[in-house]
This record gives structure tokens, C-alpha cells and sequence, in this order.
């Protein structure tokens, strides 16, 4: 069967009824915004994900590409942002194969609407749809129940408030790929800096007719973190341990393939570094 | 006030019915249908603050961003205070939760301690103004000020002294606390790096034999250090915490205060 | 007569029948202000160099219903102090009745002329809306108070229904603070040192262009506001600004919502 799996319903409302509380999803607190410029889109987004009053990411992507041409921000349930616009991707694509035909925005724009209409409003996705295709360029935002607006600028998320006042007093008709840019880095730096629920960096999506697509991340990072005041490396031994149990590669080659990585670091051993974090830095 | 003086009228204006239990219900009591609560006389005002002592000083430290929901009131709303006669008192209290009960026990306690100078000749001992700032707490006990407090200051023997609150007065001395927003954050770093909890000494022993890191007094430089890490970290991680940087340090010396900016988003 | 001096004078149960107690029990609960009715939404104050600049719309609602159409949410305190109204308008004038009565009394007692600041004033507002709110009771407004402190420095705070207090170089109360003080902010990059480097003029500028803002995005606004500059020369207090140059250039360009084109 596909779609979702509904058979915990009925034990999960029972465990709701006697005071089990539902988990908490990670919920991109956010703000996200659009513009329309005189040959394309912009759309931009701040970086953090919240779990209640916790910073769950501090540089999460809520860019997302439905294909080359289209792209949506997310805000709301994480989860749900990130599925719907996978999914529209998916059948997307296939649309296309099948028509012969570039995509094009209203189809994402429709394809996302029905979607969430039919959950009403269960699947927390709230998105800016941006992108230009053969009739020309699009700008809309959707609602989880279902409901989109289509407007030259637009904002969504916590921080929509706080955007949506610079866009209004700032905003021109006509303008520049740069000056909508600048419009959209602005509206979302006054989400980072004002809103509690957003934070971190700015990404932005440039869609213009006649370029590539230019996925610009962490765009401006305007709050790195300071240097540590003291050192928190603790001398070898520090941590008690019970039991420990040596696992040869040979032993573990009986169960597994092992392969030997070239070129990693002297002391991290076979240690990858996927991405880079903070801790990786320090002394 | 038309509202309030309604209220007492309403009472002496009741008929003296001729059956005794219509008079003895009083009148609010007796409405029927469940009490309306639209007003909800407490917020939560965010921010984070926490105490550390040493040998011979204690340091409060407290962030100074004030929240409402996902908005920020102000960057720069202080949570540490002195409290007492500004030369001689070295009394200081960090209050975090509700910012107008925080305000009014900090006035209340201000006020206490400055009347215990003025009419025993002396200022009070930390020890004194603890115990006071307990019961102040515990009379409030059914409709609380919603706060936690922190009170630093130095003891008779002139050590640094720290005692911590729950809303309604249940209190101790501690090494350190942390309150507020971050304080499930900040709380298990303290214990590690002050009180060296989960730390052993290397090669001491096998297994359960291993011998604890013991508890040593910190210098100043590297509670200070803590301090400003512990709020960089909880600013990173929590949402309410940020802004500001707010430290008040006491020694036999007299009282400094000292900021740092933290990160505003 | 009986010997139950309590029924003296009353009706008889034995010819009128059992008194109907259900009267003396309303339906509903006693109740304070629980919720406001007629209210005023946001107000906005910027501090600059040489004062502070506030303002208010004239619109007070009762619900979604633009009620009166007139009303003067900034009321003025001898001799430059400026108090800003949000939330319930009733309240908002028993506390201007409150103020103006501390006023008068303030003249007749003290020997000097005025004594009391912004700073005093705030004191005094706050110490009343929190016994409010502590008695259950409270007065259902926030508002900016606006003016000098001691040292003849810009003062600008707020207070609120439930008595919090705060202050900071720029404030919006309401819809305002989601709207207009991410916009304010941008004036002052570092807080209270900025304060020094901004002017009248600029203040004045980003209050209007917030103005507009609100009217624009706030449900419950208008275009037709009160605007007070105190500086220390006083209180210059315009009550009937109208919103001018409102940009309506995104508004051709629509066509629905979705895929309709034409």
C-alpha cells in the first residue's frame, strides 16, 4: 500500500487520551521570503531548526529542489517539508518525462496544494514555491491546509512578520537580480536577528530565466561563534570504563567488508570527516 | 478602580435573606458553572543565570535578553543585583523566570536589608539575608513569585557563599547553580568542570577502584572562563539566552561588575 | 410576628412559598477584566539624540469592528512626559483620570514647580498595573512611556497588564513588535550607544515609515495617527497625521491566487 501507515492510530489516540504526550518534531522555527526580480526569482531562508526553545541545527539547508528550474523553502515540521517537496520532486520529474515538457511552477504549486489539501493540514509543511519555466517566472507560497497566494514578494515562517515589514518598507517594483537579493538577505537577517525562532546564516536561491541556478549556502554568516575560553580536552583515562572488548579487523572482516582509506590524518586514524564541525577544530 | 470597589459593595448589599444559607454562601463561590481563567497572571521571561563560588569570592552571572514568546523585549534587561547599602553590602541576588515578581522580591529584599542596617547598626550577613529570602518566598506560597533566585555574597569568614531557590523557598548553599531557560544545559557542565563529577584520576585503579578527581577551589581567571563558555554555549543551543553578558563579582575587596556581548540571533 | 427577628419584615414561606435562591446565584462567575473590549493597537517610541518620539493610530476596535475612529491614545504629563496607550481604552482612561489627579496633587504639595520625570512616572504606572495584576484585577493596557530621566537623558520603557517592565532605545508594543521594531532596531546597530548618533529627523522618519507598515499589515490599524516629539523644550504633539505616499505597486501585477492568468 503505498502512502502513510496509519495502523498505530488507534493505539497512539488511546495513549493520547490517558496523557502521553505526542513527540516532539523538529520544527524549523524560520523565516523564509521571496522576490520577484525582472528576470527571475529569488528566494532565501535563514539555517536554524528548533525543538521547542532547543536549537536542534544551527546550519540546517531549508532550500530544498523540487528540479533545476524550481526551488521551494520550507518552514514548519522539518520532516514534512522535506518529504512533500522530495516527493513533489519525484512525480515531478516523472510528469515531465511523460509530457515531453519542462516543468513548470503552477504544476508544483497545484501538485503541493492537493497534497497537503488532502491531509488537512496533519502534514505541517509551509512553503515559497519559486521558480521560472516556459511561461515565465513564479512566485507562490502554500499553506499546510491547502490554500496559496501568489504575490511579488512574499514571506513565511515565525520570522514572516519581521521580513514582510522590510519587504514592505523597502520593497520596488521592477528591480534587479541584485537588489532583490539585497531585498531578500535583508528581510531574512531581520527574521535571524528578531525572531527567537530564527537564527544562524543566510542561504539564497537565485532562479533566473536565462543563468543556471545558483544555490548560494550560508550566503552571509553573520554569527560565528566565538573562540572558547578555555580548553575542555581531557587528559587520557579520565572517564571511568567497566569493560572493554578489542574487535580485530579481522574479526570484524568476517561479517563485513573492510576497506582501508588513503590519505586520512596521522592521529584520526580511519576517521572520516563528512562536514566539518566546530569540534573538529579544537585543540 | 469601578470594578474593585463593585466587588466589596456587592457584599453589604446582599438582602439579609430569612434562611440562614443564602447569607453564609459567599457570593462568589456560589456562582454556579466552572471559573472563567482568561487572565493568566504570569509570563515567562527567558534568560539564563548562574553562580559559581571560590575560595574567597562568589560570582553571579546572568544573560541580559528578556523574551516574550519569540520576540525579544529588550538586549539589555539586567537579571543580577546588588542588594543592600551599595559600599557595604556584599549581597548579591540573580533573579530569572517572571521579570515584574523577579523586580518586586528584589525591591522587597533591598528594602530588608537595608532596614536590617539601619535599625541593628550592622549589615546583614548573607546567612541572615538567605533565611529572610526564604520565608519572603514561602509567604507567597499559593500564589508564588515565579522565580528561580540565586543569592551570592561572602559568608562571615569571609569564603564565598551561594544559596539557590525554588519558586517557593525551599533553599540550600551550593558551589554552584544554574537557573533559568538553559539551566538543564548549563547545570551538567558546572558539575563536570567544577565539581570534576564523571572524572577520574588516570591510572588510579581498575574499573570501580578508580579514585575521583577530587574537589579543588578554582582560581578566579578560570571561573570566569567557565562562566563566559557556559553562556556562549547555552546562547548557541537555546533560543531565550543571548544578547548580553551580565557578571557581578564579589571579594573582600568590594564588588565589580563586568560584561560581554553575546551573540544576538 | 414570631420569635425569628430575621424573618421580620419578610415575605412568608408559608404563604409565598420557598424564596427562589436561583436569583441570587448569577449564571456566570464574578469577574474582573478578563478579557478587553474597546481596544487601541500598537504603540511605537524611538529615542534619539536630543529625546524620544512616540506614536499611536487613532482607531480604537471593538473586535474586528473599527469602533471609534477618533480617539487619542497619547496622553501628555506635565511638564515633558509622554505616555503611549495600548489594549483596553477604558482602562487607558481611568488610568489618564489616575494620572491627572497624581498631576494636580503634584502641583498643590510641591513647593518647586514639577518633580516628577518619565522615570518617576514609569515607576508609579508599573507599581499600579503589577497590585492589579496581583489583586486578579489587572488594567488591560500596555503602554510607552516617554521623556526625561533624572540625569536629562532620553528615557523610553514599558509597562504591561501583567506590571513587567523593560526598557530599551527603541519599543513597539502589539502588533508593533513583530511588525515595526525589527524596522526600528536597524536605527541603533548597537543598542544604547547608538542613541547619540540618531536625530530627530531620522526618529521622526522610521516612526512614520512604521506607521505605514502597520497600516499596511495590521488588521486593527488605520491611517490616521498621533505623533509626540519630546525634547527638552517640550512636547510637540500632533493628533491628526494622516499616512502619505502609500505604496500600492504590487497590487497591478496580481491576478488571483494561483493558476489564473488573466
Amino acid at each position: 500500500m503505498p502512502g502513510f501507515d496509519f495502523s498505530n492510530h488507534t493505539r497512539n489516540a488511546a495513549l493520547h487520551a490517558r496523557g502521553v504526550p505526542l513527540p516532539k518534531a523538529t520544527s524549523t522555527g524560520t523565516t523564509i521570503v521571496g522576490c520577484i526580480y525582472n528576470n527571475g526569482v529569488v528566494i532565501a531562508a535563514d539555517t536554524r531548526a528548533t525543538s521547542g526553545p532547543i536549537v536542534a541545527d544551527k546550519n540546517c539547508e531549508k532550500l530544498h529542489y523540487i528540479s533545476p528550474n524550481i526551488w521551494c523553502a520550507g518552514a514548519g515540521t522539518a520532516a514534512d517539508t522535506e518529504f512533500t517537496t522530495a516527493l513533489i520532486s519525484s512525480n515531478l520529474e516523472l510528469h515531465s518525462l511523460s509530457t515531453n515538457r519542462q516543468p513548470r511552477v503552477v504544476t508544483v504549486m497545484t501538485m503541493l496544494k492537493q497534497h497537503l489539501f488532502r491531509y488537512q493540514g496533519h502534514i505541517g509543511a509551509y512553503l515559497v514555491v519559486a521558480g521560472v519555466d516556459p511561461t515565465g517566472v513564479g512566485l507562490f507560497t502554500v499553506h499546510a491546509h491547502g490554500s496559496t497566494d501568489k504575490l511579488p514578494y512574499v514571506t513565511m515562517g515565525s520570522g514572516s512578520l519581521a521580513a514582510m515589514a522590510v519587504f514592505e518598507s523597502t520593497w520596488k517594483k521592477d528591480c534587479t537580480r541584485d537588489e532583490a537579493v539585497k531585498f531578500c538577505s535583508e528581510a531574512i537577517l531581520a527574521g535571524i536577528f528578531n525572531d527567537l525562532g530564527s537564527g544562524s546564516n543566510v542561504d539564497v536561491c537565485v532562479i533566473d530565466k536565462d543563468k543556471p541556478t545558483q544555490l548560494m549556502r550560508n550566503y552571509i554568516k553573520p554569527n560565528e561563534r566565538s573562540k572558547k575560553e578555555r580548553n575542555y580536552k581531557f587528559q587520557k583515562g579520565t572517564t571511568a570504563v567497566l569493560d572493554q572488548k578489542i574487535i580485530t579487523r579481522e574479526e570484524i572482516g568476517r561479517y563485513v567488508t573492510v576497506h582501508e582509506i588513503a590519505g586520512s590524518d596521522s592521529d584520526s586514524g580511519s576517521l572520516v570527516v563528512v562536514e566539518k564541525m566546530d569540534v573538529d577544530d579544537q585543540p | 478602580m469601578a470594578s474593585l470597589m463593585h466587588y466589596a459593595s456587592l457584599h453589604s448589599e446582599n438582602p439579609a435573606y430569612s434562611f440562614s444559607e443564602a447569607s453564609t454562601i459567599p457570593h462568589s463561590e456560589a456562582s454556579a458553572g466552572p471559573r472563567q481563567h482568561a487572565f493568566y497572571p504570569y509570563t515567562d521571561n527567558g534568560g539564563s543565570t548562574l553562580g559559581i563560588t571560590g575560595e574567597t569570592f562568589a560570582i553571579l552571572a546572568g544573560d541580559t535578553r528578556s523574551t516574550s514568546g519569540y520576540n525579544i523585549n529588550t538586549r539589555y534587561e539586567p537579571k543580577v543585583f546588588r542588594i543592600g547599602d551599595d559600599d557595604s553590602s556584599p549581597i548579591v541576588l540573580s533573579v530569572v523566570g517572571f521579570a515584574a515578581d523577579g523586580k518586586a522580591l528584589k525591591e522587597r529584599l533591598d528594602t530588608i536589608v537595608k532596614m536590617y542596617k539601619y535599625q541593628h547598626g550592622k549589615p546583614m550577613s548573607v546567612k541572615a539575608c538567605a533565611q529572610r529570602l526564604s520565608t519572603i518566598l514561602y509567604q507567597k506560597r499559593f500564589f508564588p513569585y515565579y522565580v528561580h533566585a540565586i543569592l551570592g555574597g561572602l559568608d562571615e569568614e569571609g569564603k564565598g557563599a551561594l544559596y539557590s531557590y525554588d519558586p517557593v523557598g525551599s533553599y540550600e548553599r551550593e558551589q554552584c547553580r544554574a537557573a533559568g531557560a538553559a539551566a538543564s544545559l548549563i547545570m551538567p557542565f558546572l558539575d563536570n568542570q567544577v565539581n570534576f563529577k564523571n572524572q577520574y584520576v588516570p591510572g588510579s585503579g581498575e574499573g570501580l577502584s578508580l579514585k575521583e578527581k577530587p574537589r579543588e577551589p578554582l582560581p578566579l581567571d578560570a571561573v570566569v572562563g567557565i562562566v563566559k563558555d557556559a553562556f556562549t554555549s547555552a546562547t548557541e543551543r537555546h533560543i531565550e539566552v543571548g544578547d548580553g553578558l551580565q557578571m557581578i563579582l564579589i571579594t573582600k575587596d568590594g564588588i565589580k561588575e563586568m560584561f560581554t556581548p553575546l551573540k544576538r540571533d | 410576628m414570631n420569635h425569628y427577628p430575621q424573618a421580620w419584615g419578610r415575605p412568608r414561606n408559608d404563604v409565598y412559598g420557598p424564596y427562589d435562591h436561583s436569583y441570587t446565584h448569577s449564571a456566570m462567575p464574578k469577574t474582573h477584566t478578563q478579557s478587553p473590549a474597546v481596544t487601541g493597537t500598537s504603540v511605537l517610541g524611538v529615542k534619539f539624540k536630543d529625546g524620544v518620539v512616540i506614536a499611536a493610530d487613532n482607531l480604537a476596535s471593538y473586535g474586528s469592528l473599527a469602533r471609534f475612529t477618533d480617539v487619542k491614545r497619547i496622553r501628555t504629563f506635565a511638564p515633558n512626559t509622554v505616555i503611549g496607550f495600548g489594549g483596553d481604552v477604558s482602562d487607558m482612561q481611568y488610568l489618564d483620570r489616575l494620572l491627572q489627579t497624581l498631576e494636580i496633587n503634584e502641583n498643590y504639595l510641591s513647593s518647586s514647580e514639577h518633580s516628577l520625570n518619565a522615570r518617576n512616572l514609569h515607576t508609579y504606572l508599573s507599581k499600579v498595573m503589577y497590585k492589579r495584576r496581583s489583586d486578579f484585577n489587572p488594567l488591560w493596557n500596555m503602554m510607552l512611556i516617554a521623556g526625561f530621566d533624572e540625569d536629562e537623558k532620553p528615557f523610553l520603557a514599558s509597562a504591561d497588564l501583567l506590571g513587567t517592565t523593560f526598557s530599551s532605545p527603541t519599543l513597539a508594543t502589539g502588533f508593533g513588535a513583530h511588525l515595526a521594531q525589527p524596522l526600528l532596531r536597524r536605527l541603533m546597530p548597537n543598542d544604547e550607544e547608538s542613541v547619540k548618533d540618531v536625530t530627530k529627523e531620522q526618529a521622526v522618519d522610521a516612526v512614520r515609515a512604521c506607521m505605514k507598515v502597520l497600516f499596511y499589515r495590521d488588521a486593527r490599524s488605520m491611517d490616521k495617527y498621533s505623533i509626540a516629539v519630546i525634547t527638552k523644550d517640550g512636547v510637540d504633539l500632533k493628533e491628526d497625521e494622516k499616512l502619505e505616499n502609500q505604496s500600492w505597486a504590487f497590487a497591478d501585477q496580481i491576478r488571483g491566487y494561483g493558476t489564473q492568468v488573466n
